[in-house]
Order: structure tokens, then sequence, then C-alpha cells
């Protein structure tokens, strides 16, 4: 075990994905010798070569149809996307050729072993353009699998799983926290599950669920609750393609009560989705309405950040009104 | 100095051209080597590649194809590049190519059950006639967003340049899928990450109805091959040796030096652009005519008189078996039943997930309830 930041360990993820399996390739803008202007690709191409780490021209789009290129040829890309709110030139390539490659072709070709790395998410000053939290959108669309870590143990265990997972996976990486989340990962090689949550607190009144640096508004305000008497099971959903139904259910089944929170915008949002699915499998349980804490359906904000954005405070307020409805 | 400005009229780039309308090739001019054997089946191909398109317009006028898109005027442009590529090359085409999935090896039956989206077609029914694909023939499966496969291409040649492999990529691509963003990355990638692809622009002056002249203002695809750093030639579409001349040069140069090569080949879409086209709202007989005059097809046929490697009973003997096999196939073919129900949900992932397979189960459930509403897979469920 050693002591990690989010950064770190995916940085040793990719280091022993590389080191496994030699047709392990990173690309992307600036990920070279300057390591990526977070440095989660730091001293790879030092490593493993100039072949096989290697920065491309500025063109998402590009990058995005290269590597499911490589990926159908049989080499395993891991594509950096420089920012998520950057991705959208790749979308055509990442929605319609990608996620289909395999149904299209009747299996006869596929992008097994192709991983999207992007930072996502806000709360770091960047406006706009450098704070979106876009999974929805591709929450809407079979053959992807998508990933959001919020601890450095789950970043290298899920990072490996989603390298070598036969599908397609994006693979969001909360920013926010690339520094501040620090914990214990091991040196070696572990794979977490894709497709499963982790219910990190067990509790009685309320489930709260939530991904991402999300995870620690969410914490925050359990503690909060918990000082008030509230009693909160806390999901880490991990997972948001396939998303893991049968944990939330065996939750809410239990509390009775259901709040998602997401940093994304309200309408169309994952909670959106999860509020449907949970109020379908388990209404005759539930003791109110299914809560969602979301950012507000405007584009990210600069100045009136604080503001906008799903806090603590917010999820406090959102527990409570839920326990008492 | 003085600040002078250029423009493509300083850069003007020749059309490479040996083979005359009769069939003659012009005095001088450099070949690559071409058997006797190896040009038979090429024209055989092209031939059967007209009889196919011929035919299948014709299904589908009688209602039993949905839809049918076809190579009809570009065959040398495709097959003389195709041809110049081992099987081992990776093809990524646009969609106007049958007659480099033909020339690999793709059986009357395949192209017959892709059309149909039958049990037996290799893409399971899952696409619109004339999206093949085939992984033993490396021939990558169509798709229908345009321009998609460039830059796909790219990657595709840099893996088999990291794995060492004496194989290249030939990517197809139209003079309107050239407006897309992904040839413009895909060609810088490509040439900044010195890959091992050839691209072949088929200039056939039209997307839909769009003419080049309302498609692009510069000298056409070729000069932006020279903009991106990336060795390029123009030939003739129309002249099946310019197009494999070149193609076995491009071939040999991206191998040998690890890099992309651009060809773009001047020819005319002769046909509508599909079964759901209609040209003669946006052009006139008159052009049609003077270019059904250069058709790539007796263009050969003259060259391969001239050679004593072709004769016309062989011409009209061989154009009878194609028409008989493509009818015959295609009335034995369209028999097959649709894909089994479980095909919906198969290949979306390498395994179903829970959340489809309870889809899938809710859907059995529902068909049962309302059998003669689902008649393709109610029997077989």
């Amino acid at each position: 075990m050693a002591k990690m930041n989010l950064l770190q360990a995916v940085n040793s993820a990719l280091e022993t994905a590389m080191a496994d399996n030699d047709r392990v390739v990173c690309l992307g803008e600036d990920i070279g010798k300057f390591g990526g202007v977070f440095r989660a690709t730091s001293n790879l191409q030092e490593k493993f070569g100039r072949d096989r780490v290697f920065n491309t021209p500025l063109t998402e789009q590009g990058i995005a149809g290269f590597a499911i290129g490589l990926a159908a040829q049989g080499a395993v890309p891991v594509a950096e996307i420089q920012f998520a709110d950057y991705i959208f030139p790749a979308f055509d390539q990442i929605v319609n050729e990608a996620a289909k490659f395999r149904y299209r072709s009747g299996n006869e070709f596929d992008v097994a072993g192709l991983t999207f790395r992007t930072p996502y998410g806000g709360g770091i000053a960047g406006g706009l353009y450098h704070s979106q939290s876009p999974e929805a959108y591709f929450c809407h669309t079979p053959g992807l699998k998508i990933v959001v870590p919020s601890t450095p143990y789950q970043a290298k265990g899920l990072l490996l799983a989603a390298i070598r997972d036969p599908n397609p996976v994006l693979f969001f990486e909360p920013k926010a926290i690339y520094r501040a989340a620090i914990g214990e990962v091991p040196e070696e090689d572990y794979e977490i599950p894709i497709g499963k949550a982790e219910v990190t607190e067990t509790g009685t009144d309320i489930t709260l669920l939530a991904w991402g640096a999300q995870m620690i508004a969410v914490n925050k305000a359990a503690a909060m609750a918990r000082a008030d008497g509230i009693s909160c099971e806390i999901i880490d959903l991990r997972s948001l393609l396939p998303w893991d139904v049968e944990t939330v259910v065996a939750s809410v089944i239990k509390t009775g009560r259901l709040l998602v929170s997401h940093e994304a915008c309200r309408t169309g949002g994952f909670g959106a989705e999860i509020a449907t699915e949970i109020q379908e499998r388990c209404f005759l349980y539930l003791e109110s309405p299914i809560s969602r804490v979301t950012g507000m359906d405007t584009p990210y904000p600069l100045a009136l950040e604080k503001e906008y954005m799903a806090d603590h405070l917010k999820i406090y307020e959102a527990i409570k009104s839920s326990v008492k409805f | 100095m003085k600040a002078e400005f250029i423009t493509s009229a300083n850069l003007p780039i020749p059309t490479f051209s040996v083979l005359n309308a009769d069939g003659v090739v012009s005095p001088g001019a450099e070949i690559a080597p071409l058997t006797e054997a190896k040009a038979r089946k090429m024209y055989s191909d092209m031939l059967f590649t007209r009889v196919l398109d011929e035919r299948m317009v014709a299904a589908q006028r009688q209602g039993r194809l949905s839809f049918y898109l076809t190579c009809t005027g570009e065959e040398a442009a495709v097959m003389g590049t195709a041809a110049a590529f081992s099987e081992h090359d990776m093809i990524m085409g646009q969609y106007r190519e049958q007659a480099a999935l033909r020339f690999r090896g793709f059986t009357t039956k395949q192209f017959m059950n892709q059309m149909f989206s039958n049990e037996l077609d290799l893409g399971k029914g899952r696409q619109m006639p004339i999206h093949y694909g085939c992984r033993a023939l490396n021939f990558m499966t169509i798709s229908s967003p345009l321009g998609t496969q460039i830059p796909q291409a790219a990657g595709y040649a840099y893996g088999q340049k990291l794995e060492g492999k004496d194989a290249c990529t030939l990517c197809y691509f139209g003079d309107g899928a050239a407006s897309e963003g992904d040839f413009h990355a895909g060609l810088n990638m490509a040439a900044v990450l010195k890959c091992p692809v050839v691209f072949v622009a088929r200039n056939n002056g039209y997307a839909i109805s769009t003419p080049t002249s309302e498609q692009f203002a510069g000298d056409g695809i070729a000069s932006r091959g020279v903009g991106y750093g990336i060795k390029t030639i123009r030939v003739d579409g129309n002249d099946i040796l310019a197009t494999y001349t070149a193609a076995v040069a491009a071939r040999a140069m991206a191998l040998a030096n690890k890099e992309p090569v651009l060809i773009e080949t001047m020819s005319y879409r002769l046909g509508a652009h599909s079964t759901s086209d209609d040209p003669s709202g946006y052009r006139s007989r008159e052009e049609e005519d003077k270019w059904r005059d250069k058709d790539p097809i007796n263009r050969m046929k003259n060259w391969l008189l001239a050679q004593g490697w072709w004769s016309e009973d062989e011409e009209k003997s061989t154009l009878e078996e194609y028409r008989s096999e493509v009818l015959a196939t295609m009335k034995s073919e369209e028999k097959h039943p649709s894909p089994k129900l479980e095909e919906l949900i198969n290949d979306v992932y390498d395994v179903p997930p829970a959340h489809l397979q309870a889809q899938y189960e809710s859907l059995k459930k529902h068909i049962e309830l309302y059998p003669e509403h689902y008649p393709a897979t109610s029997g077989r469920l």
C-alpha cells in the first residue's frame, strides 16, 4: 500500500496496464513528455517510449476516431480528452462509432479495450468550459460503459478494469479532487468490477446516492444529518452505465427514502433515470418522494459558482425535508 | 521582398493517366506490372459489380429490396486501387466500394444475405443494404456517418505499424465526405503520427445532388493532401492502369516509409446517389452521356482485347453467367428468415447486461401476447 492522490492513482493504473500488456497505448493532447495538463500521464513516455505514449494534434474528434481504429486493430488505447467540456467534437465518434462498432458489424469487429479518460466537474473556478459534467449525454448511448471514481483506490482499480473491459469505456475523473483526495492504494495490480456500486456507509433512515466528487458533499451532509439523529445509508454508484440497480433497490427497501445528488444540471440528468427506475421498483416502500439535489438548469457559472453547486448544505436541507415529509 | 499571395493556380496538380479510350497505353507511360490472370480477375469482378448494381437497382424498383447504392462508373477507381493491396491490408470503405469487396472474395450469397438482412447476414441484419463487413476478408463494416472511417483508418494503420505487421490500411471516401471534420482530423493525424495508410478520395463529381463546384473552392482533394504534408497523386479514375499503378506505388511508400499517401481518383458517379435519389433534378442527360462514353469498364476491356487476354465471346458468356447467378442467388437467399429475436440485444456489449436481459424477457412476453403482430419472430421465440 502507498499513500496516493487520485492523479497518482490514475498514473499508477496506466503504468500497471502498460507494463502488463505491451499493446496498451496512451494518446491525447499534451500527454507525452509534458505528462498531461494535470500530469496524469507523467513519466509514462519516458518509461514506455514515444510510440506508445504520444501527443496528438489538437482534435478531439480525431483523437476519438484514431483511438477507435487502434482498438479495432487490436491495440488497447487509453485516449485522454483534456477536459470533458471539450469532448463534444468527439461525440459522433463515441456515440455513432465506438458504441455501435460491435453491434453494427454483427460482432465481426469490436473496439474491445478502448478507454476514454477525461477530467470532469466544477468547483474549480473553471466557468462554463472547464466545469461541466456531461455524463448523462453518454448514459443515453447503448454500447458504452461509464465509470466515475471518487477515491484514489477506486480510480486505480476501476481504470484497470476499464482498460481491460471488452467494451468501450468512458472514464470520468473528478478533477476537483485530483489532488485533494488522498488514500491508501495498492502498488500492485487489482481491479474493481464495473457495474457494481459501493455502500460506503450503512444507515436506516434515508439512502444518499452520488458518484465522483459529489461524494464529498454527500458525506459532509450525512455527517450534519447524523448530528440531528438521522441515520444515512450512503451509496457511491461508481458505474453509471450499466448501473447497479439491485444495490440501490435493496437499500431503498430498507430505508424507504432516496436522495440522488449530482453536479450536472437537473433536467435530463442521470438522477432522473435513477429516480424513475427506483420508483418503479420500490413504489410501495417509499415514504417520501425521491429527492434530487443537482446543479441548476443553467450553463455552468463562474462568479456565482458557489450558489449554483449542489453543495452539502443543499443536500442537508433535502435530507431533512425528505425525512420530515 | 514583396508580399505575394499564391493560389492553387500557382500549384497545378496534374492528372496521371496512361490508357486512352480505345485501350491504348500512352507511349512512354510507366505502368505497374500486371499479370494476365490478375487483370482478368480484376476485369471479371468489375463486370460482376456492374451486373450486381443493375440487378439490385431493378430489385429495389420491384420492392424486393429497401435500398441500394451503385459503384457504377467508378469501378476502375475502386478496383485499380484495391487490387494493388495485399489481402492482409485492412480496407475501410465509405459505401460505394463493392468492387473491392468482391475482389477480396465476398460471395454472391454474402452480398444477398447482407442486403436482405436475413439470419445469414454477417452483420446479423442490423444495417441497411450495402453496409457490408467481413473480418475474414479484412473489410471493415461500413458505417453510414460520412468520413468517420478516416481518422479510424489512421489509428488502425498506427496499430499495424506498432505491431510490426507487413500490412497497411486502405481508406476510401468521397468528395463530399472530404468536407467533414473527420477528414481533416484524420489526414493531419496520419501525417503527424506517420501512419501507413493510403487514402483514396473518390472524386465522382457529386455528393448526392451537390456538385463539387458547390463543395469546395480549392483544387480538389489532392491539394489538401499536399497541405497536410502527405505525398499525393491525382489520377484518372476511369483508367484502370493509372489507378492500379498509382496504388501499387502508394502502398509501397506507405509501408517502406511508414507514412500516409493520398490518391484522388477523378471519375463520375454514373448512377443516382442511391435508389432514393433522382439525378434528373440536378444534372443533364448530356453530361451523363459524356461520361458514359468514358466508361471505365469499356476502357479496360479494349485494353484486354488488345492484349489478347479477353474476347467478345467471353464477355458475352461472363455477363450471362453473372446475370443468372445474381438472379438465382437473389431468389434463393431472399427466402431466409430474419435473425432471431435474441440478436436484438446481442453484441450491444460483449455480454448483454442485466438491464438489457430484463428488457428482452419483457419483450418476449409481449410478443407472445400479440404473435400475429410480430410474425418474423413470434414463431421462433
